[in-house]
């Protein structure tokens, strides 16, 4: 089973990537650009077929290693068999 | 004297930190290898920097959840003294054993240069040799090194005298602060005041000859506070 982890940085962080990049849009011309963030995904092939422990074993991945919380979000798609 | 040297694959400053511990105790220390849980009972263990891991993940993420971790945050929990340098202190910030985080600079670039750091608050077991207002010159070399915390979590470690080293002026100039870091942190001890991180590399001014010696007074008042 196919798991997306998708990390965010919170809000408040400071984000000096996502600020690089705005800029680098704003001298493109793309003037009507604001609040450029990155972050990152992570992908996960689970050998578990039902979702809810896809989903209940992921978000222990994340809080245990692959998001630090103190500065960042995370948010889980547990892909359904026919879209993975 | 028993001092440990834990080394991770992609560590860069274990070498520097065995010279210098060498230098000063006339005795070298323990090595430690990531994979060993077992680190023994020593006086003191260091936390080397570099690049754990390649820094994948987030920097020292993967190295904090390795066994030779696993047994520093036992032996700090247990009261253990405990240094970790630049990528040492990352990584102690991966473990839990410091609060907040480490960021990209707030310039976006690698800085390599001296530091002006000012001795904060002395009153942790592990800064005792210390004297508040001491000033080292001590070069950071770093990527991450922008200390953040939310502001409930600044002033808690404010509160509790946790804030070890500052950046500070030397001559006066504005961009004393080399990567952005909040309230001008340049290190910080656990609330246990057993545990310090740092940024700066104390192990890389350890003699005149190589541009000043402040590092190893700095290096000097932390292995004499493990014996204590």
């Amino acid at each position: 089973m196919k798991v997306i982890v998708n990390i965010t940085l919170k809000p408040g962080v400071l984000d000096p990537q996502g600020r690089a990049i705005e800029n680098s849009l704003y001298s493109l011309g793309y003037q009507d650009v604001s609040g450029v963030s990155t972050g990152k995904q992570i992908v996960l092939d689970l050998d578990e077929t039902d979702p809810a422990r896809a989903r209940q074993k992921s978000a222990k991945m994340c809080e245990t290693l692959l998001v630090n919380t103190v500065i960042e979000d995370y948010e889980i798609t547990v892909m359904d068999e026919e879209d993975a | 004297m028993n001092i440990s040297v834990i080394t991770f694959p992609g560590s860069n400053c274990d070498r520097d930190i065995i010279t210098a511990v060498q230098d000063i105790t006339g005795k070298p220390p323990s090595l430690i290898w990531h994979k060993d849980r077992e680190i023994g009972s020593p006086d003191l263990v260091l936390v080397p920097g570099g690049f754990s891991f390649g820094d994948y993940l987030r920097c020292g993420a993967i190295a904090s959840k390795s066994p030779a971790m696993d047994g520093v945050y036992s032996f700090a929990l247990n009261g253990g003294m405990v240094m970790g340098i630049c990528n040492g202190f990352q990584i102690l910030i991966e473990t839990g054993l410091l609060p907040g985080a480490l960021i990209r600079n707030k310039g976006l670039k690698f800085v390599c240069r001296d530091t002006n750091l000012l001795v904060g608050n002395t009153s942790s077991s592990i800064m005792a040799q210390m004297a508040e207002g001491d000033e080292f010159i001590v070069p950071v070399a770093h990527n991450e090194g922008q200390y953040f915390a939310d502001e409930e979590t600044l002033n808690k470690i404010e509160g509790n005298g946790q804030i070890a080293f500052t950046y500070a002026p030397l001559n006066g100039e504005d961009d004393y602060n080399p990567n952005g870091s909040a309230l001008d942190i340049a290190g910080i001890t656990s609330e246990n005041g057993r545990v310090l991180g740092m940024m700066p590399h104390p192990e890389r001014m350890m003699s005149d000859i190589i541009g000043g010696s402040d590092g190893r007074a700095l290096l000097n008042a932390v292995i004499e506070a493990s014996q204590s």
